[in-house]
């Protein structure tokens, strides 16, 4: 089984993003950019797949700037096997990278694409769900456990309130939640061995997708800041305070 | 302009959520229609004709809507947006399964957990965990939007809309339901109670979570929230999270015990109206958005409320 990864390179998880003083984005100069943790979650599974003899072979895929090779370097240390970046300077929304996805799953015919819920830069939550639309595949989110067993894979989901378990039949989309693995830390050996694996590298424009955004970001602002308040005594003075202060009892 | 709300429920009523969802959505259009799609839906259909400003409930009934299957949810709604320039979502598990597979098919962008509206093509939406916010305009015919219904008001009941039976689609193939475990509570639903009372790592155990926040919750009528590193570490059921990667909460009260106040817990619970922070870190980030800290270990000052509330009749 060929498994496919899509990953995406973000802003740092450790990093607080500050927005610019133009109000035109995310100051994201001089900034440490690593993989999205949910899309390393969704590495790892796939790596493992590998390593259990589930899957013969995986493929990451990156889209956008030419840095998001680092990110696919990443995915290689940590045991995916080779690489395609499209590359593009524009920042594609949700959509338009589904359907770039679903253009490379057309020539690479994946049985399973895995990948992260969402990504910590733009927190849509949709790439997925989009790419099994497109493909007209069955998809399950939010993964938690995932089994496979031949041509059929066993998810089991976090819902609101619980768990469900569906059954796919592959091929199918199926995205990574928190708990699904902790991914690996790469070994040095297996970073320098990553230096060999190929990375193919496509224009966007070369698909014949469009990509043009139909939402345009008119600003980005600071939230509102919420004010430190202040610090009390005891239990009696909080439950006062709460009564006739703030009126919540 | 007509808006379609796609209902979360329990086959019973529907949720709090869809309240909220119906004030974001007249904010588009007087015309709003709530969508319930389920097995032996009926209830919730009624509880949703009963919000006031509902202009018309569908109920489509099938086995695959009623697991919530998202291909069955696409081919229902697909074809329903004919009548609609607007399909809106609440932001839960759910929604958040469903909406993208529609937005696909009907080739237009989602846009996702709006936290309020500008005009009828803008809308603002956290990005970067909450740590920014982006108003976004768009030019397609057709909006998918999923809603953060916490930052709405929920609507009053009052209404009294006529509910319309339709066909649900024919099954979908290639996925089949297998089962589903859900946790029961006499608590509050998270996502919806007026307090919620937050356990962290500093309770070293599901045992002393357990016994620490359970009755101070139960005390105050609460919903039971947790951290993730409390819910990483085993502490409490995934369920329980509260933050970026778990439910996002803004209840009247929240009392945040033993933690440290990561970004990602902030995400989750900086709408909240009143904020309490129990920790004995004078410095922990959770400070700086608490209206009211206590800088004590949980273990001294959490036995000190349940007296204080004791002897002020709770």
């Amino acid at each position: 089984m060929k498994v496919l990864v899509p990953v995406k390179r973000v802003i740092d998880s450790n990093v607080k993003a500050r927005v610019k003083s133009d109000q035109t984005g995310v100051d994201l100069a001089n900034v440490k950019m690593s993989i999205n943790p949910f899309c390393e979650i969704a590495v790892e599974e796939a790596v493992r797949m590998k390593e259990k003899g589930v899957a013969e072979e995986v493929v990451v895929v990156s889209i956008g700037v030419v840095q998001a090779q680092e990110t696919i370097r990443t995915a290689l240390a940590m045991g995916a096997d080779r690489g395609i970046l499209v590359q593009t300077d524009a920042d594609p929304g949700p959509l338009a990278v589904a359907k770039l996805l679903k253009a490379v799953i057309d020539q690479e015919q994946p049985k399973l694409v895995l990948m992260g819920k969402q990504a910590i830069d733009g927190d849509n939550n949709a790439v997925g769900q989009m790419l099994a639309a497109l493909l007209d595949w069955p998809q399950a989110t939010f993964a938690y456990r995932i089994e496979i067993a031949g041509d059929k894979a066993k998810v089991t989901r976090e819902v609101d309130g619980g768990l469900q378990t569906l059954e796919l039949d592959l091929p199918a989309v199926i995205t990574a939640d928190l708990r699904l693995n902790e991914p690996r830390y790469a070994s040095l050996p297996n970073i320098m061995k990553a230096k060999k694996k190929p990375i193919d590298i496509k224009e966007a424009g070369s698909y014949g997708v469009s990509i043009a955004p139909t939402l345009t970001v008119v600003k980005v602002t600071e939230p509102p800041k919420r004010q430190a308040g202040v610090k009390l005594e005891n239990a009696a003075e909080l439950v006062s305070k709460l009564k006739n202060e703030a009126g919540v009892l | 302009m007509a808006v379609l709300i796609i209902a979360d429920h329990d086959n019973a009523h529907v949720r709090d959520s869809v309240n909220k969802t119906v004030t974001a959505a007249q904010k588009l259009s007087g015309d709003v229609d709530v969508l319930v799609a389920g097995k032996d839906a009926r209830g919730a259909a009624e509880s949703a004709a009963k919000i006031a400003g509902v202009r018309k409930v569908l109920l489509a009934e099938s086995d695959a809507l009623g697991q919530g299957l998202a291909e069955a949810f696409q081919a229902l709604v697909v074809p329903l947006m004919a009548n609609y320039d607007a399909v809106l979502t609440p932001a839960t598990s759910q929604g958040k399964n469903i909406s993208p597979r529609i937005a696909a098919k009907l080739d237009v962008a989602q846009i996702s957990e709006i936290i309020d509206v500008v005009d009828n093509d803008t809308f603002v939406r956290p990005i970067y965990a909450g740590n920014a916010l982006e108003t976004v305009k768009s030019s397609d015919p057709k909006k998918v939007i999923t809603v953060r219904s916490s930052l709405f008001k929920a609507a009053p009941d009052g209404g009294s809309a006529a509910i319309e039976s339709i066909d649900a689609p024919a099954a979908p193939a290639h996925i089949h339901f297998v089962s589903q475990e859900v946790v029961k509570s006499d608590r509050p639903e998270l996502a919806a109670a007026k307090i919620v009372v937050s356990g962290g790592r500093a309770m070293g155990s599901s045992e002393e979570f357990k016994r620490v926040i359970e009755p101070l919750a139960d005390k105050l009528g609460a919903a039971v929230g947790a951290s993730r590193a409390a819910v990483d570490a085993g502490y409490a059921p995934n369920d329980y999270q509260v933050g970026q990667t778990g439910k996002v909460v803004a209840p009247d009260l929240y009392i945040a015990i033993g933690i440290s106040g990561a970004i990602q817990h902030l995400a989750g619970m900086k709408d909240s109206k009143v904020i309490v922070a129990i920790n004995k870190d004078a410095d922990a980030p959770i400070f700086q958005v608490a209206d009211y800290g206590i800088v004590s270990d949980y273990k001294v000052a959490v036995p000190e409320l349940m007296d204080a509330l004791t002897a002020a009749g709770k």
